[in-house]
This record gives structure tokens, sequence and C-alpha cells, in this order.
């Protein structure tokens, strides 16, 4: 390109003109909130009444108290759990059916795609209706469908149990958005120049092991960035679960992660009067989380990523 | 351009028209009473049936309806008293809120209307300071706790009305023993059907209704009292007899289960007989919750649920008392029942309601004593919320997750935690 600054004005103004824009929305609707946010955390209130400054006390209450630290833990692991399940089901998967539908010679490629990135694009409450009904034991289809595979007593109660209700949710999560990393890691497949897969198979090898050995390094950034979306996402999920089992999380908790937790804190449930303030250290809490997990990918996992220049 | 230009110029001419045609409307009659309601359900009932029985004694008030959405209600209702905007009677949500709004210098006394006479005391719980001597809205209806059943399938089994929950516990027996019919339709999955229809549906029998709730306040009662445990030990025994995975069973399939007939008995609010009347096509019938072994006394869950006050910053503070004085009267009350089956007013008077199962649970309240869910005067006000607890400890125990002791241990735990008569 011709256009050279000259040495000395290097300051380029119309720089910081297009920066503006999102720097400023950036500012005004997530970095403030986000301050303020902790702001209020260090604050406590009576209901319609004054807020006073209280330093560590909401904190030092949710660490110390027994319910609270039982509740928080309690969605802690519960988030993780579900945070596991979308690195160990949903992840493989997008990766498998990125490299599936990036095959040569593959028939139908496009309508295979639509579909598996169907669901995403539905509403949430959508999705839980209807997963709801599949599987509601009283007129679900899968009793039918279970049936069929020998298993007459029907389905248990699959979304009612202790025991099965939060590994049910995260699945369904996964069947919702598994279109997601397939198409970030189906992106990153298509720039993978043909002649190095060919050259390859050239020289011997099969798609197989031209996979694993030539494109999966290659898109490793990618899949990396994925697995840091995906805690992100996971670790502020709340709508699933409320559309499924309600702010109250049930069976006796079983289901509540970050999301519930900080919904009842903030806004009350029922006759539970909301309790700003405490409700705005949940959310810093979680933002903690989260931000702790975002930095050990950016200081331990993203350094060690190879970059190939292709 | 010229287009864009005389569509705007239309619509700023159509609003200026509008405004104008409105006003006059707004400020002309002093004497206009609004009332603010969060019942949408209910504008044809007022414009059609109790405004205009009420403008046959008072020809000179005008009423208007005015209801909000109820989610919306009552942040709106807010809004509106801090501007001075809202209407002059003001329906009252129960409990904390309303008493809020009293506090906050919002509502007026309304001691010294007359009619307020008619209502018990349980009556006007809802909405009176907590010491029980300022009453602040006017008790208007309330929700009735018991079971609804299959008259047709009790026929078929020969099952007699249950009494005693012993005779209740064999009649489930019967009817699961014979297959043709779930025993009993609720669900878990919700939670609240498990403390609402559950706990506070069976509970006032052991607890002795008032008494019991009363105790639990000033701390006299723990929730680990025998009385209390017994409660969710019942609870415990619904298990085995309700429907197919009704762990993930909700409210609204339990509706289904029951008016497409396939199940018999079905634990309910009166509310729900509006529902039933549209869809069942076989007769049901209501029965009050059994009573323990050998107890004479019985207790139901007349529950207080929607009452009307007075905006203290109305101009119209005369015509809204006397609003209020008749809608404590029997045909207002008579009225009011009718419209809507299930939900009663609270007055002291007999009422008489065509609807032969609303007719029946009203009728509970001539043979039982009446009283309220324990967990929402006072005993939800903190964190963890009473009411909260019970919704999660019932399930625990209907789903055999909890045992009743540990059930009502933790419900006793997190009320001590923060409510001092209790600790």
């Amino acid at each position: 390109m011709a256009l050279k600054t000259k040495p000395g004005s290097s300051f380029r103004t119309h720089i910081l003109v297009f920066l503006l824009p999102a720097a400023l929305i950036y500012t005004l609707f997530m970095i403030l909130p986000l301050i303020d946010t902790v702001r209020f955390s260090f604050y406590s209130e009576e209901s319609g009444g004054p807020t006073t400054f209280v330093g560590w006390d909401n904190y030092i209450l949710i660490l110390t108290d027994e319910r609270w630290w039982q509740d928080f833990t309690n969605a802690l692991k519960n988030n993780f759990i579900f945070f596991v399940v979308h690195m160990l089901i949903q992840n493989p998967i997008g990766l498998l059916l990125a490299a599936l539908l990036s095959l040569p010679r593959l028939k139908l490629a496009n309508s295979y795609r639509t579909l598996i990135f169907m669901p995403t694009m539905l509403s949430v409450v959508i999705i839980g209706f209807i997963w709801k009904l599949i599987l509601s034991p009283l007129w679900g289809v899968g009793d039918t469908l279970v049936g069929f595979v020998g298993m007459t007593d029907g389905l248990p109660a699959l979304l009612g149990e202790e025991s099965t209700a939060l590994i049910t949710l995260s699945l369904i999560s996964v069947w919702q958005f598994v279109g997601i990393p397939m198409m970030l890691i189906y992106a990153a497949l298509l720039n993978v120049p043909d002649d190095l897969v060919d050259a390859a198979i050239v020289d011997g090898a099969n798609q197989w092991t031209a996979f694993w050995r030539i494109k999966l390094p290659l898109i490793l950034p990618t899949v990396a960035m994925v697995s840091v979306l995906t805690f992100v996402a996971n670790f502020n999920a709340f709508d699933l679960i409320y559309a499924v089992k309600g702010a109250l999380a049930g069976p006796d908790f079983h289901t509540d992660i970050m999301g519930t937790l900080f919904y009842r804190t903030f806004f009350g449930f029922q006759l539970q009067p909301g309790s700003a303030t405490m409700g705005a250290t949940v959310a810093s809490l979680m933002f903690l989380v989260i931000l702790c997990g975002v930095m050990i990918y950016l200081f331990v996992i993203q350094r060690r990523l190879h970059r190939y220049q292709l | 351009m010229t287009k864009l230009k005389f569509s705007l110029s239309t619509s700023v001419a159509a609003v200026a028209l509008a405004v104008a045609a409105l006003s006059p409307t707004v400020s002309a009659h002093a004497d206009e009473l609004i009332i603010e309601s969060w019942r949408t359900d209910d504008i044809d009932i007022w414009n059609s049936q109790i405004i205009p029985a009420f403008n046959k004694s008072h020809p000179d008030i005008k009423v208007r309806f005015a209801p909000t959405p109820p989610a919306d209600y009552n942040a709106g209702l807010n809004a509106k008293l801090a501007a001075k905007t809202a209407g002059d009677l003001i329906t009252c949500r129960p409990f904390d809120v309303s008493l809020d709004l009293y506090n906050q210098g919002h509502l007026t006394k309304i001691d010294g209307i007359d009619g307020m006479d008619n209502f018990s005391n349980v009556a006007k719980s809802a909405w009176q300071t907590d010491d029980g001597s300022t009453t602040f809205c006017l008790p208007m209806a309330s929700v009735i706790h018991g079971f609804i059943y299959n008259k047709e399938a009790f026929k078929e089994l020969g099952i007699e009305i249950p009494k005693t929950i012993p005779e209740f516990m064999a009649a489930l027996e019967k009817i699961k023993s014979d297959g043709t019919y779930v025993p009993m339709s609720i669900g878990t999955a919700d939670q609240w059907e498990a403390a609402t229809m559950g706990f506070q549906n069976i509970g006032p029998n052991f607890w002795k209704g008032e008494e019991g709730r009363k105790g639990l306040i000033e701390g006299k009662e723990k929730l680990t009292d025998a009385q209390y445990v017994k409660v969710f030990e019942h609870l415990a025994e619904w298990g085995p007899y309700l429907g197919k995975g009704y762990k993930a069973q909700s409210y609204p399939d339990s509706q289904n289960l029951f008016s497409l007939g396939r199940a018999a008995i079905y634990p309910a609010g009166s509310w729900d007989i509006s529902t039933f009347n549209g869809q069942a096509d076989f007769e049901f019938g209501a029965f009050p919750p059994p009573v323990p072994a050998g107890q004479k006394n019985c207790y139901i869950s007349d529950h207080t649920d929607i009452g009307l006050g007075i905006n203290a910053a109305s101009k119209n503070v005369k015509s809204a008392e006397a609003f209020l004085s008749w809608m404590s009267s029997k045909e207002a009350g008579t009225i009011f029942s009718n419209a809507l089956p299930g939900f009663y007013a609270l007055s002291k008077h007999k009422l008489e309601i065509s609807d032969p199962v609303a007719n029946e649970f009203v009728s509970w309240r001539g043979k039982c004593e009446s009283t309220i869910r324990n967990s929402y005067q006072i005993l939800s006000r903190g964190t963890p919320n009473l009411e909260n607890d019970l919704w999660n400890t019932s399930v625990g125990v209907m789903n055999g997750s909890m045992t009743p002791e540990e059930a009502a241990k933790k419900a006793q735990d997190g009320l001590a935690s923060w409510y001092k008569p209790q600790q």
C-alpha cells in the first residue's frame, strides 16, 4: 500500500476516531456497570432505607456464614460440573462435526451444518419447554423411545431426580450449543491450506492421520479459544436452568448454578425480599471466578500454544 | 421528504386531538374513584357486576377499575405512589408488601370504617401491623385448600370420602391396587405445590391452625416439635401414591392428569375450580384435609390473598371509605365470590355460592377453624426465607431424599438463624 505516514508525524488521529464509538459504548455499558457493581458490593441497605458503606462485610458473610457458604459452594460446584460436561462432550463433538463437515466430497454438508446449528438460534425458553415435554414421564415420547431398546419401565424422571437433573440439563445445553464450537472450528479448518493436506496424502498419510498430525495442530489456538468461551458462557449461564427448573433450581438446589443463585439473591424469590447489595456481592464473586479462569488461560495455556504462519 | 413531513404533522395533530379529547374526562369528576389492581383477569367482573351493584346504592360515586399486569403491579404502584398519581383505592398484596406501603405513609388506617367488624382477626391479619392494632386494608378475598376428587372414580371403586388420615391412606391404597387411576396428582418439579398444596394444606390439622401459627411467631413452638415433624411424615407417605415420574411433574401436568380423568385425588387450592370446570368432563367434588385419627376439631387453610386499601394521598377519602364499607357487605361478598369461583369474600356473612364445588369449599368455614399459611406473616422476612425452605423441604420428604426429621431440622435451623424469638 502506498499510504505511508511521514516519520515524525506518526500519531494517527483517525485511529482514535475509529476506536471512539466502540470504546465509548463498551465503557458506558460494560466497564462502568461492572465497576459500579463491585462498588455496590461494599454497601448494605435497609429495605427502603439508606445504603451504608460496610467494607468487606458482605464478602465475609458469604465466606463465613454456614448457609451462605453452603449455597455458594454448592452453586460453584454445580457450575463446575456444568462446565466439565460442556468441555468433555460439547467441544469434542463440535470438533468431530467440524472435521466431518470439512471432509472433501461430503454430500449435503451445508444442510448438515444448518441443521446442527439450528437449535443454537432457538430461544432457550423453547428449548427448555421442548425437552421438558420430551422427557416428561407422563406424556413424553421418551418412554416410547426407550421401549424400543427394551427398557420396559420407561424413562426415569431425568429432570426430577437429584442424581440426574444437573447432568440432563447440561446435556440439553450441549445439544443446543454444539453448533457454536462446530462453526468456529469449521471456519478455522477451512483456513488450513489444502496443499498441506494434499502433500501429506501424497506422502502416504490417510485423512485420519492428516487430521491429527496436520489440521489439529494448526487449529489448536481456535480450540483453546472455544474452551475459554465455553468457560465464560457456562459460568454466566442462567437461562436454561431458570426456564426448566425455576429460580429455586430444584430438586434441593441440585441444579443451582451461579446465575440462579445471583438471581435469587438480587431479585428475591416469592416471599424472600431481594437484596441489591448482596446480589452485587454474588455478581462480583462470579466475576472473580471467571476472571481467574480467563487469567489461567491467558498466562498458562495461551503462551504455550504454537502459532504457525500459514 | 414532503410525505414524511405530512405524516409527522398529521400524527402530531392526532395526538393533540387525542389529548384534548381525553383531558376533560380525567379532570372533570372530583368524586371518581380509581382502583389500582393486579387482577387484570377480573376487569369484566368489576365493570359488569361489582361496580353497577355498588352504583345502585351510591349513584353519586363513579368507580373505575384500572388494573396493571400482575408482574408490573408492585413496581408500577410504588412509582405511582411516589409521584402522587396513584388511584384512590389500592388493591393490597398480603403481608409485608402492603405493610411497607403503610409504614411509608401511602395507606390510611381503616379501623374506623363501618363494616370492619364483619371480618375476623384471621382475615385481617394479612393487612395489620405486627401487633394487630392497626388495619390498613379491607380483606377482600381468600383461597381455601383441600382435596378435589373424581366422583366417578370414587363411585366406581366404592370409596367413601375419607375423614381421617388412616381412611385417606386406605383410600389411596385401594385406588393404587385397583390400578385404573393414579391415586393422587401432585408433582414436585415446580416445588411450590409441595409446600402450598401439601404442607400448608394438611398441616393446620396437626399444628391446630392459628394456635400453632402464632406459637411459631412468638417462639413458643419450633418446627422440630412433634406436630410439625408429623406433617412431614404424612407428606412422606404420599410418595408411593403419586403418578409415575412425579419428581418431574409440573403444576400444569398435575392439573391435566386430573382433568383428563387419569387421577382420582388432587390436592387443591380453590382457584383450581374454575380450571377444572372448564376442562374436566366428569363430575368432581371436594373434601377438607383429613384429620389425624381421633381428632375432633378440624382446621383449614383459608389464606388471605387480596385486600383493598385507601391511598393516603387520595382527594376522595370519604367516597373511598363508603366504597370499602360497601365491599364489606353481604351483597358485595356474594357477588364477588360467585363471579370468581374459588376466591371467597372474607366477611363473616354466610355466602351463597352457586358453583357446587366452590360452595363445598366455603362450607368448611362453618365446620372447621380457619388459619393462614404459617410462613407468610413475619416468618419470611429474613434469609433464609421460611417459605422457600418449606418448598424445598416438602419436596425433599415427598421425593424421599430427606427424612421428616431432617426436613424439620433444616427449616427450623434456617428460621432460628435470623429470627430472634426462635433463637
